[in-house]
């Protein structure tokens, strides 16, 4: 089908000659405009909060409380990491929340009452989110019961095992010094500076590397100067991040030093680029995308759809298990409410607010960091002001609700705008 | 007209429990032209390419390609041949892009990586192949297509894959007029190309404007395979309504249900 072209035809080929600077952020804004916002809410919103609490509070624009931010929100960042591949089929997991905690009582008890080393315990959490995760597949993808209806199921039921598994509400400690270690000690701070070169320096090659396959292939290629731009905003970003966290914490320096990259970080880091790699670079991740987006077309076009359906959950539940492993660090300990109250919604929240679509094909693994931080920082800021938690609450449920309805009316926008 | 058919099919039955829906049917596409396949709702076209690309079995009769004989059993078959099949609802994925849908499901990959720019270029160049030039780039999502726009892309992922037979249900149903010629001078030139293309049509003005053969089915019977230029646009509604028109289509014993002076009847005399 290469043959027989007409003269007139290479237009198709390179349709923009070389698209310009002003093509280019004329191009992202008819996308906005048409309903394609992505992160923009979430970006927007996290500058308009630590805006506003860091002139009422004074407190909140500390090295310390930046350092609090992230081990506060690690663990509803990790557990909304995974809800993005489930959200994404546009399914829900409501479950995910006690999953984690069901995962982090298997680590409690086999680490402090069995008395097994931490990375048994690390493999016995995860292993128990994956079992848990494949089971709640098995129930929506080869039974049909809706996910909402089995995972509702599942938040019930898992609210019992980790009582159960707690004896009746008693509280395990975990005292081992590398689980403990995961959300409550810091880098060396020259590490945090190398490792955040090396994530630069990653990205600008990828970068680079993929500006200079598709140039000598003569395929459309973004403008030098946003790739250039892109990989100097990570640098920024990351480079602030570090700066401010190698500052002394420590409000007396004799007694202890208190500075460095928090080790939850580059965990985080390290499953959001793996989780952007599955689902952008990767058929299984495009497969993703297409059962979310449209089921029957995947099936025609010989994806196993179930299979797909099922893996989502899997890796939901696995990421809940690791939650649940940072959530006990933090805690150094597990007790029957861990992963309970807000936590799910929270990790809701925080995908959605992100720009992670309820109905399905539309988000990433980067929003549910995004939108962690989001969640972390009203938290945050609305403790150090001194609210109770019932108007956090009420606050936080606010914000989610702003969340989904910019999630529906931009896709109503995009409805109104596109082909049909 | 070529010597041998592409894909020719020979007394073909298919039934579906006590009804039959196919009544040895007879149908064949050749390599470089346009075969229209009409008649009325239920008359057994969507029944017939099910049949053609392995959906359904069938419970008798030939298959030819390229004049040997071959056996479907399964899509895949199908499509090892080179048959491809554009479904009325197309099948896209709205979220993805214009290549990311063609190669859904058949991505081009190294080792665990998806292999993105061969497969943009392959799919530029097939866009090339059949002259498109009203997307303005192939990372655009579909949802952001027009109606016409998506045909063609459906129509450009079943040609993509080294096709020889591209059968079309319905591609202009639902476009409007502009649109409709688009995909119409789209469908001319996949067979200016040398594909075996069938084109199914309610559309009598499409079929005319696009066909170089037109077979018509009438209550599961093939009841004649014309050239479009032997036949008038009130013959085929005949065809396509009654069975038959003149020396046309069933013969008078066996639509005997008819009263007379049917002997008489002219060709263009309806009009």
């Amino acid at each position: 089908m290469t043959s027989t072209a007409l003269p007139d035809q290479e237009s198709v080929a390179t349709p923009v000659a070389v698209p310009t600077l002003t093509s280019h952020v004329r191009g992202y804004l008819s996308r906005v405009r048409g309903g394609d916002i992505g992160a923009l809410p979430a970006v927007l919103g996290l500058i308009v909060l630590c805006t506003v609490f860091s002139i009422m509070r004074p407190s909140f624009l500390t090295a310390a409380n930046f350092a609090n931010l992230f081990t506060q929100g690690a663990a509803v960042t990790l557990i909304a990491m995974g809800l993005v591949f489930v959200l994404l089929l546009g399914e829900i997991d409501l479950s995910a929340g006690f999953a984690s905690g069901v995962c982090a009582a298997v680590l409690a008890n086999v680490v402090t009452v069995l008395g097994y080393p931490w990375y048994v315990a690390v493999l016995a959490a995860v292993l128990t989110g994956v079992l848990i995760g494949s089971m709640l597949g098995m129930l929506v993808a080869k039974i049909g019961i809706p996910s909402f209806v089995v995972t509702l199921a599942g938040f019930l039921a898992f609210q019992g095992i980790v009582l159960l598994l707690m004896e009746e509400g008693r509280n395990i400690s975990v005292r081992d010094p590398v689980l403990v270690a995961i959300a409550n000690r810091n880098l060396p701070p020259a590490l945090g500076w190398a490792l955040a070169g090396l994530a630069v320096a990653g990205y600008a090659a990828v970068q680079a590397m993929r500006y200079r396959t598709r140039a000598a292939r003569g395929l459309v290629t973004d403008p030098l100067t946003v790739v250039l731009a892109r990989v100097v905003g990570l640098a920024t970003v990351l480079g602030a991040t570090v700066y401010l966290l190698n500052q002394e914490r420590s409000f007396n320096v004799l007694i202890n030093s208190l500075k460095g990259v928090p080790i939850v970080v580059p965990l985080i880091a390290v499953l959001l680029i793996t989780g952007t790699f599955v689902l952008q670079r990767t058929s299984y991740g495009r497969h993703i995308y297409a059962v979310g987006g449209n089921k029957e077309a995947a099936r025609r076009a010989g994806i196993n759809v179930d299979r797909i359906r099922i893996s989502v959950f899997v890796i939901c539940s696995a990421m809940a298990a690791i939650g649940g492993i940072v959530a006990a660090s933090r805690a150094n300990s597990v007790d029957p409410n861990t992963g309970g109250s807000n936590v799910l919604l929270y990790a809701v929240g925080a995908a959605v607010i992100g720009g992670t679509s309820l109905f399905g094909g539309k988000g990433r693994v980067l929003d549910a960091v995004l939108g962690g931080a989001v969640v972390a920082v009203i938290d945050n800021g609305m403790g150090l002001m001194g609210y109770s938690s019932g108007v956090k609450y009420v606050v936080t449920g606010v914000v989610l609700l702003l969340a989904a309805s910019v999630d529906a009316l931009s896709r109503r926008r995009a409805a109104a705008s596109g082909g049909r | 007209m070529s010597a041998t058919p592409l894909l020719e099919l020979r007394g073909i039955d298919k039934s579906f429990g006590p009804v039959q829906v196919l009544r040895d049917v007879a149908f064949s596409a050749f390599p470089g032209q346009v075969t229209a396949l009409v008649g009325d709702n239920g008359a057994g076209k969507s029944t017939l390419v099910k049949c053609i690309s392995g959906i359904y079995p069938t419970d008798a009769g030939e298959f030819l390609f390229n004049g040997r004989p071959a056996s479907i059993h399964n899509p895949r078959d199908a499509a090892a041949l080179g048959i491809e099949v554009v479904y009325q609802d197309l099948a896209l994925c709205d979220n993805l892009d214009i290549v990311q849908n063609m190669f859904l499901g058949r991505e081009k990959r190294h080792g665990l990586v998806l292999d993105e720019p061969t497969m943009e270029q392959m799919a530029a160049d097939t866009l090339a192949g059949l002259s498109v030039r009203t997307v303005k780039s192939l990372r655009q999502q579909v949802s952001s297509l027009s109606g016409g726009q998506r045909q063609t892309v459906a129509i450009a992922k079943a040609v993509l894959w080294n096709s020889k037979v591209v059968i079309l249900d319905e591609p202009t149903a639902a476009l409007g007029v502009a649109q409709t010629a688009q995909v119409l001078e789209l469908v001319r030139r996949l067979a200016d190309n040398g594909l075996a293309v069938v084109l199914i049509s309610h559309n009598m003005n499409d079929v005319f404007a696009v066909s170089d053969r037109i077979a018509a089915l009438y209550l599961g019977q093939m009841v004649a395979q014309v050239k479009t230029t032997d036949i008038t646009h009130a013959q085929i509604v005949e065809l396509i309504t009654a069975g038959r028109s003149g020396a046309l289509g069933l013969s008078a014993g066996n639509g005997s249900n008819d009263t007379g002076g049917e002997p008489a009847a002219a060709p263009g005399a309806a009009r």
